[in-house]
């Protein structure tokens, strides 16, 4: 565990609503290693996505602490970089092209052609080197939650952050994007913490598997994926059991 | 259970060539429907068709001293013009309009910005434009008379108050309008605040933006006419306002309706050349606005 890239050690989020305190996780502890595809899996409202969120720096810790390389999240920053699940996190007024290197550029990462070589190489990593100058409006939701996933990995940041990307995806794209997000990892195998609520692509996408339980959220469980299709029912069938009470083995 | 079905279907497989119907894919527009497409041309005919009520109005009223035909008002346009009073007039009043739009817009960027990085900055652009923006610029004018003197000086600060609070009110709803998301990407950048603002909020924000510069232009425009109409007098070289009052006086009535037109047209100029073509170059080239 001391070796872990991502260390979230007893970690309680609070929101502040003007009428209440509401506590989305409560104590929550788990590490995430170099290369891990580290999943965050439960039914909303077991603060999946407020973990994540503090993970990013958006949100502050009301109790334990969240580092990464030993150094705490203090706030957002680009080491991080984060995939979100709405189509409109590109930039509407840059092409495909420019949303990759922008970031590049603007923390000064790398010089511009440098940074548009290396735009290009992620661009044509997720098939969309036809579409590098079209802007984003013109480009249908798997394609820009592509670019965005392109942007992340070019900043080829400490840890990749991942929230529902594809949930908002049909049912087909949503099946192509898991495969090449793990065609992806197969070339670089960099480090991304993935948030879901669907069992079936947790299995799928992860190799080890935080499980949440909801109001607040506190973890149930943390198990390894499984890659062979023969096992992956049982894993499914033992973590609804874990989830949603007993009675379904 | 599963019986229902006494002639089971077997699965079919079909090859999909290339599509080669009597109904291409795509096949062009006959040019008279592309010709109806043109926004500019259905415009233009609408201006054509008011121009023709306008002269057989005139025509069949018959009294020049009331309510000129439009050939009288042209012919009054093309005097004016050839005699270089009305160009004159024309420049002198967009000279005012664009320093008095100019300063307005600038104050209200530096206060919506203000506004959107501090809590206390928003609170004062919030009390200030609830005050100050139904206040007609209009209304300020014998203040701005007794402060500046007769001369550029109130009218510019009259410009400035008609400008500053319609532009700072959009900008700032532009900038509260920008998602949850963007904010969270531009943040995800770690960019400092001031190329937070340029960078990620103006152009999340430009749609609002351009909206506000739009309305800004307009009560800037009605602003100008309107204070020179009431103290052109004095000055030597009045603009548009000043010329309109100088010809009803004289009783020139086709040079005030010219004087009219020109305000029209330098409107219309400014609404169709400048404006369409930023809103072309940006919001709709990015998909924000159709």
């Amino acid at each position: 565990m001391s070796e872990a890239l991502l260390n979230v050690q007893g970690v309680t989020l609070q929101y502040k609503t003007t009428e209440r305190v509401v506590t989305a996780t409560h104590q929550v502890s788990f590490g995430v290693q170099k290369s891990d595809r580290f999943v965050l899996l439960g039914p909303s409202g077991c603060g999946k996505s407020s973990l994540l969120k503090a993970v990013g720096g958006y949100l502050p810790t009301t109790e334990g602490e969240i580092t990464l390389k030993g150094r705490a999240v203090t706030g957002p920053g680009p080491d991080r970089m984060m995939v979100f699940q709405e189509f409109d996190q590109l930039l509407p007024w840059k092409t495909v092209a420019q949303n990759v290197v922008f970031p590049l550029l603007a923390t000064g990462k790398l010089g511009r052609a440098e940074a548009q070589q290396k735009a290009r190489h992620y661009i044509d990593k997720v098939g969309l080197s036809r579409f590098a100058d079209s802007y984003p409006h013109t480009l249908s939701g798997g394609m820009k939650q592509r670019v965005a996933i392109a942007r992340g990995m070019a900043m080829e940041p400490e840890i990749l952050l991942m929230d529902e990307p594809f949930a908002a995806l049909d049912a087909l794209t949503r099946r192509s994007m898991q495969d090449e997000l793990l065609r992806l990892w197969d070339d670089t195998k960099f480090t991304v913490l993935f948030v879901t609520h669907s069992i079936n692509e947790a299995i799928r996408i992860g190799t080890r598997i935080l499980l949440l339980s909801p109001h607040p959220g506190q973890v149930r469980a943390e198990m390894n994926s499984t890659t062979d299709l023969s096992r992956q029912a049982a894993l499914e069938d033992q973590i609804h059991g874990l989830l949603f009470g007993e009675g379904h083995h | 259970m599963n019986e229902i079905n006494a002639n089971p279907r077997p699965d079919r497989f079909y090859e999909v060539a290339a599509f080669t119907g009597t109904n291409a894919v795509e096949r062009p527009i006959p040019a008279i429907e592309r010709l109806w497409n043109r926004g500019w041309l259905r415009k233009l005919l609408i201006l054509v068709v008011l121009a023709g009520i306008w002269e057989l109005y005139g025509q069949w009223s018959d009294n020049s001293l009331l309510f000129p035909s439009f050939s009288d008002t042209m012919a009054a346009f093309w005097e004016n013009i050839a005699n270089g009073k009305l160009p004159a007039r024309a420049l002198a009043s967009v000279q005012v309009l664009l320093l008095g739009y100019a300063l307005g817009t600038l104050l209200a960027t530096v206060l919506s910005v203000l506004a959107i990085t501090t809590r206390i900055g928003n609170d004062f652009l919030e009390t200030l434009t609830s005050m100050f923006n139904p206040l007609p610029a209009i209304a300020l004018l014998p203040l701005a008379l007794l402060w500046f003197g007769l001369g550029n000086g109130s009218l510019i600060f009259v410009l400035v108050h008609s400008v500053l609070w319609v532009v700072a009110l959009n900008m700032h709803a532009g900038f509260l309008g920008v998602s949850q998301t963007l904010r969270m990407v531009g943040r995800n950048y770690g960019l400092g605040s001031l190329s937070y603002v340029v960078k990620i909020l103006v152009p999340a924000a430009f749609p609002s933006i351009l909206t506000g510069l739009k309305v800004g232009w307009a009560f800037a425009w009605r602003t100008l006419i309107a204070a020179e109409l009431v103290f052109g007098v004095s000055s030597g070289k009045g603009g548009l306002g000043w010329f309109i009052f100088e010809n009803k006086n004289q009783l020139e009535i086709p040079s005030v309706f010219a004087g009219l037109l020109s305000v029209i047209l330098i409107g219309l100029a400014m609404e169709n050349l400048v404006f369409r073509t930023i809103e072309r170059r940006t919001v709709r080239k990015w998909g924000m606005q159709h």
